[in-house]
């Protein structure tokens, strides 16, 4: 590890956490329909986005209806990009002339962009017309994220009213989320990747002639590259802002139009976290405590670094079995040192291990590194942060009302041990909570584990690994976890695109996004009915540093029980064997 | 209650009574252990013919250890029920079958037909003479007698019970001493206290309160996690064995193991036996909690509603200052108090006699003293006093006396107004002494605050419940009361209306209430509060309304039922901290043993050294199911409750619990592991 190296991964946590309080502060205007400053610009849009849905903003709905309003919106979602997909060598901004999907790749693929997961079974630049990125992947881009913060501020809500049933609207919340924070953010965040060069055109791909003739894998001699352009750099800000991390080309963040500089990157990778982070004090400042939202937070904050400093120091240590050979690992000026295997020059080590960490921990899952090329500790790093739920920041809305749930996992058993009937935020937890949160820590295991296994006898599973051994389970546990969290991001070394990995990681992927949403919105559902319990000495107090360590804990243990015995097959013993 | 033994022996006998299935489904974690055992007993047969996927001997004892976890688990049920059964049983021994004198009119010389007791419905009215056995609860409508209650509350001193008032309840299965009662029936035949006391010891009506259903719920949800984890680990050990090309897929009886290891067993098995102790911990301390419900929700209480009188105060005042005004000595105002307080017996009376023996060592003549006259207390007068040798001692209510003594020519000093504000301004009651028509002084009667209280209601802000004082007295004496007693609100002049919108506002503002009552006119408030707890001295409607009756009818304990159900919530709490936390050691013993074959490398995780890989596992399996038996005086005593803030009491057991049942494994399953090894069994 070297001092710039880790001073990148401090600067980064301190630009995020200075970031939360202002646009955290900012989205609860949004959410509480208060005045904000693009009111002037957007107030008229929202007015007439209205006008034109028929959508009443007073028009509340409680947790049935909310969850229907979610799940209609979605199947309408997965039904048109299907279909896009399908037919898009009919349609307009088609350069390539790319012909059909198959249909289990679309299916893949449609359930993937809309459940906020963007695992990637195609490649972009070989599969997807220009208007299937732009009308499809990137509004599935917004408006997944949008249905995300949605249902978190539905839950909100369930926390701050009391003898209740509403929860809001959902197609308000839907219209401000994306109108108000995500296209302004989005805009910003393309604006800064255009001026460093990212590339944004509606072109044909374009022909170089190489400057040295090379010859293909049958001898034959090569003396053009045809060079892959499009309309990415508007679709790369939501894919990092919404956490989705459906890269516009195969190479995703690792590609340089995708994310051309340093600056970039760093951009990028505050991109997927900062909306995650924001939300903790949107959270604190709605439930008039904001406290609560900070405790939250740092319990995010303090296991991400950890991890990041884990996959760092795996990657800068470098491969013990390379000693032998006499290769020298150790950092200096002329030597990047450690593991430089998939990882991208002009990021370097440290910036690939941070990348890799946030793009996990937030369920962004885009990549500037190839993670299965990573050292087994390394690669463990990002497996295992999908592995705690995607709570850590994960995805906009999703990562804050999943970790809500162990929030009041937590509540529950600590409530208990200080003598009380557990409470949360003066909400009471019981049967029917109790109930819920189990359901939502039972389902994504029971999701992983069970494909996992699945995978690894089945005939047609087998036939997709190419690296047999402990690092071949590694990635296929790599692919139902990255999918049954909606992660979306590969290990790669895995032959993913089958029919086989398709059809059962979109249903992976469409078991985690709504049988996770709908016992949340029934959880809010509960919560709202219930009276507040005013605050006293024998509260729990849920913003100290010992619950925050607690918390930490409980996301620990929970996750790390459910996947130990796994991990200890894959990248554990894998590590353990290179010595 | 029977000898200690007897309730061992049949405990014993019972943890294996409830290895019966359909008890066990009751509890969904033991009963996946039961399976398992039923699963490994299986294999071992299996082994034994020579079948079977490891040594016959390792089977074998994983299954026997697997067995004793379930057995241990029913054993701390068994032996929490085992002290309730006990007292049901001497409680059944009172409730016998009885002729019953059953009237026809209520009056006691109606006509009388002998009734079997078990024949008496609600609304019939019999007669019970001295050494008669009641034969069911009701109401006293004529008559007084002295009761023997000690078969309901083990106490023999007899108590008064009458028509009207406060004392009119009686129950089936006293025995009245003296006198005569007639009796309205107000309990149906195996509705009566008795029966409903019984059923309650024995928890044969125990219901899971929402607390322990919703962790019921949670210990279900890691149970099918684990039972995952577990089966998908059969498909990857055949993966990494067919991967690898070494070793064989780890067997049914690792797995079993590693399962039986890995879900919560310790709180699964000991958590009916922790909700019995708490119940059995109340009835103890001699309070019957009417439903299981209550005792939890005590824990939650935030509001204490507490009557002044015999509560907070003790049950009378007490004179404590003589206050002599003018030109007369305090020793001359002392001694014509205790003379005109000589033949008063109510207790504040008693007392001025005791504080002037006390202060100035007056003796006053006894009461047989020549030519001392007695002048009682009468509504028209109001006041009370003495006449002797021609000297008259009044003394009275202020107001009275001042009257009394203008009225007698005198002037009133204006020292004594300012005494009598002064007294009245503190809570206090003042009583004017005259002689002869002449203020002498004013005598200081004080309500006296119990010792210690002060320090308890600070306890008990300390963990956040409020106290409030509830009193008949004027909102000023309140106010000095509350202040000296330390309580945090007080409701003055207070009225059955006044107290029942206390406690809805309360309740409204999202508080949990509990309160103690006895007499009739508290029911209303009784049935509206969360605990209600009814002295069993009260009366009928007091009893029905409240969910918890005590029976040594002392008001103060409250208190100790909020820690009852504090303790309860703690004990679930901390044992499943624990349970939890044990998981971690126990993963680092089994897993590279079960995987030794396949993947020697992972014998690095085996951090504690342990010797084989079978010892390895059973070690694991033996701590698990030894740990279940160490905590079982834990689980019937409950988790020491100090009255601390939450914040306290959170890391307190934190530490105990989460870091404790983090490193305990460690070291118990090493410990055993070399005792397996010594004795050359592994």
């Amino acid at each position: 590890m070297t001092f710039i190296g880790i001073l990148q991964i401090v600067l980064f946590v301190v630009v995020l956490v200075a970031l939360a309080k202002p646009l955290g502060a900012y989205m609860a205007r949004v959410y509480q329909g208060e005045k904000t400053f693009l009111d002037v610009a957007l107030k008229p849009v929202e007015k007439f986005l209205y006008r034109l849905f028929g959508t009443r903003e007073t028009d509340e709905m409680d947790w049935k209806t909310y969850a229907v309003a979610v799940l209609l919106f979605s199947a309408a979602g997965v039904v048109f990009l299907y279909a896009l997909q399908r037919v898009q060598g009919f349609l307009p901004l088609n350069p390539q002339a790319f012909g059909a999907v198959s249909p289990d790749s679309s299916f893949n693929t449609a359930a993937s962009f809309v459940t906020n997961t963007n695992w990637q079974g195609y490649a972009g630049e070989t599969t997807m017309s220009y208007l299937t990125q732009m009308l499809g992947m990137t509004v599935q881009n917004f408006v997944s994220a949008a249905t995300g913060m949605a249902i978190l501020i539905a839950f909100i809500r369930g926390l701050t009213r009391h003898n209740s049933k509403l929860l809001g609207n959902f197609w308000v919340d839907l219209t401000r989320s994306t109108l108000y924070i995500l296209l302004p953010l989005a805009i910003l965040v393309s604006l800064v990747n255009i001026s460093q060069g990212a590339m944004q055109n509606l072109t044909a791909y374009q022909t170089a002639n190489l400057l040295q003739p090379t010859t293909d894998a049958n001898g034959a001699v090569v003396t053009t590259q045809t060079i892959a352009v499009g309309p990415a750099a508007s679709q790369v800000a939501i894919k990092h802002l919404g956490t989705n991390g459906g890269g516009f080309f195969n190479a995703n963040a690792a590609h340089p139009f995708e994310s051309p500089t340093p600056l970039t990157d760093f951009v990028l990778i505050l991109a997927e976290s900062v909306i995650a982070a924001a939300l903790c004090y949107t959270f604190g400042k709605m439930v008039g405590d904001t406290r609560q939202g900070w405790a939250i937070l740092a319990a995010m904050i303090i296991l991400l670094t950890t991890f990041m400093f884990v996959a760092y120091a795996a990657e800068a240590n470098g491969n013990p079995a390379f000693a032998q050979f006499g290769i020298d690992q150790t950092a200096s000026d002329v030597n990047p040192g450690g593991n430089m295997e998939g990882k991208e020059v002009r990021f370097g080590i440290a910036r690939s291990a941070l990348f890799a960490t946030a793009t996990t921990a937030t369920s962004t899952g885009a990549v500037n590194s190839m993670h299965d090329s990573y050292m087994p500790l390394g690669g463990f790093v990002p497996l295992f942060m999908m592995q705690l739920g995607e709570v850590v920041l994960g995805g906009v809305g999703s990562g804050l009302y999943g970790m809500l749930v162990f929030v009041i996992i937590a509540v529950f058993i600590a409530g208990l041990m200080v003598g009380r009937t557990p409470e949360y935020l003066g909400k009471k937890i019981e049967p029917f909570e109790i109930k819920m949160a189990a359901l939502l820590i039972l389902i994504m295991p029971l999701t992983v584990l069970g494909m996992t296994a699945f995978a690894v006898v089945h005939p047609d599973g087998l036939k997709s690994i190419f690296n047999p051994g402990a690092h071949g389970f590694s990635e296929v546990l790599y692919a139902f976890t990255s999918q049954g969290n909606n992660n979306g991001s590969a290990f790669g070394g895995l032959g993913a695109n089958t029919f086989f990995y398709n059809i059962l990681g979109g249903i992976a992927m469409l078991i985690s996004r709504f049988w996770l949403a709908v016992p949340t919105l029934a959880l809010a559902g509960s919560l709202v009915k219930k009276k507040k319990v005013p605050e006293s000495a024998g509260t729990l107090p849920t913003y100290s540093p010992l619950f925050i360590g607690w918390l930490i804990a409980v996301v620990l243990i929970v996750g790390a029980l459910n996947f130990l015995p796994a991990l200890a097959l894959g990248p554990v013993v894998e590590q353990l064997m290179m010595k | 209650m029977k000898p200690q033994s007897q309730i061992y022996q049949r405990a014993l006998f019972d943890s294996f009574r409830k290895l019966d299935p359909r008890w066990m489904a009751r509890n969904p974690v033991m009963f996946v252990v039961e399976i398992g055992s039923v699963l490994t007993t299986l294999l071992f047969i299996q082994a034994l013919f020579g079948a079977g996927q490891e040594n016959p001997a390792f089977i074998g004892a994983i299954a026997l250890w697997l067995w004793f976890t379930v057995l241990f688990a029913n054993f701390s049920e068994a032996l929490a029920e085992g002290r309730g059964k006990a007292q049901a049983d001497s409680l059944r021994a009172a409730r016998q079958d009885t002729q019953a004198k059953k009237l026809a009119a209520p009056t006691r010389d109606a006509k009388i037909s002998l009734t079997p007791s078990s024949d008496l419905r609600q609304g019939d009215v019999y007669l019970v003479e001295a050494g008669d056995v009641l034969p069911a609860d009701g109401e006293v409508i004529a008559g007084v007698a002295s009761v023997n209650e000690s078969a309901v509350t083990g106490e023999s001193a007899p108590v008064i019970r009458e028509a009207g008032g406060d004392r009119s309840a009686v129950t089936g299965g006293t025995l009245i001493l003296s006198d005569w009662l007639v009796v309205r029936v107000t309990a149906n035949p195996g509705e009566g206290f008795l029966e409903r006391m019984i059923a309650m010891v024995e928890g044969a009506k125990r219901q899971k309160t929402p607390n322990e259903i919703a962790l019921n719920i949670l210990l279900a949800a890691f149970t099918i996690i684990f039972l995952i984890v577990c089966i998908t680990l059969l498909p990857f050990s055949i993966y990494a064995v067919n991967a690898n090309g070494a070793g064989t897929p780890v067997t049914i009886t690792v797995l079993v193991a590693l399962l039986v290891c890995l879900i919560p067993t310790t709180i699964g098995g000991l958590l009916p036996a922790i909700g019995i102790a708490g119940m059995d911990r109340l009835i103890r301390r001699n309070v019957i909690a009417l439903s299981g419900r209550a005792v939890e929700a005590a824990g939650d209480v935030d509001v204490l509603l507490l009557d002044k009188t015999g509560t907070i105060t003790l049950g009378n005042r007490q004179a404590v200052e003589f206050i002599a005004v003018g030109n007369v000595q305090e020793r001359e105002l002392a001694q014509a108090a205790q003379l005109s307080s000589l033949a008063d017996e109510t207790p504040e009376g008693r007392s001025i006699v005791v504080l002037a023996k006390e202060k100035y060592n007056l003796r006053g003549r006894d009461g047989g003293a020549e030519g001392m006259t007695f002048i009682e207390f009468t509504a028209q007068t109001r006041m009370s006093g003495v006449d002797f040798n021609g000297t008259a001692i009044r003394k009275g209510a202020p107001d009275t006396m001042i009257q009394y003594i203008a009225s007698s020519g005198n002037n009133v000093p204006t020292e004594l107004n300012a005494a009598v504000e002064r007294i009245a301004k503190n809570g206090g009651t003042p009583l004017v002494v005259a002689q002869d028509g002449k203020g002498l002084g004013v005598i200081h009667l004080k309500d006296i605050v119990k010792g210690g209280i002060k320090d308890r209601f600070a306890h008990l802000r300390k963990m956040g419940i409020k106290t409030v004082m509830i009193t008949g007295d004027n909102p000023l004496t309140a106010a000095a009361i509350a202040a000296e007693a330390g309580v945090d609100d007080f409701l003055a002049q207070a009225t059955p209306e006044a107290k029942l919108t206390l406690i809805r506002g309360y309740q409204t503002g999202g508080r949990l209430v509990a309160m103690t009552g006895d007499g009739t006119n508290d029911a209303p408030a009784l049935a509206q509060a969360d605990v209600a707890v009814a002295m069993n001295t009260g009366t009928q409607p007091a009893r029905e309304a409240a969910n918890m009756i005590d029976l040594d009818s002392n008001p103060t304990k409250l208190i100790e039922i909020v820690e009852i159900g504090k303790q309860l919530l703690m004990t679930r709490g901390a044992l499943t901290t624990f349970s939890i936390s044990n998981d971690v050691a126990k993963y680092f013993a089994i897993i590279p043993a079960a995987f030794a074959t396949t993947y020697p490398a992972l014998q690095a995780l085996n951090i504690l050294g342990l010797a084989t890989p079978a010892s390895a596992i059973l070690s694991a399996v033996i701590f698990n199911a030894l740990v279940i038996i160490a905590l079982i005086p834990l689980a019937l005593r409950g988790v020491p409750y100090r009255a601390v803030g939450a914040a306290q009491l959170l890391r307190d057991n934190l530490l105990i619990y989460g870091v404790g049942g983090l490193i305990a494994p460690f070291i118990g399953i090493k410990i055993i592991d070399m005792l397996l090894v010594a004795l050359r069994l592994a």
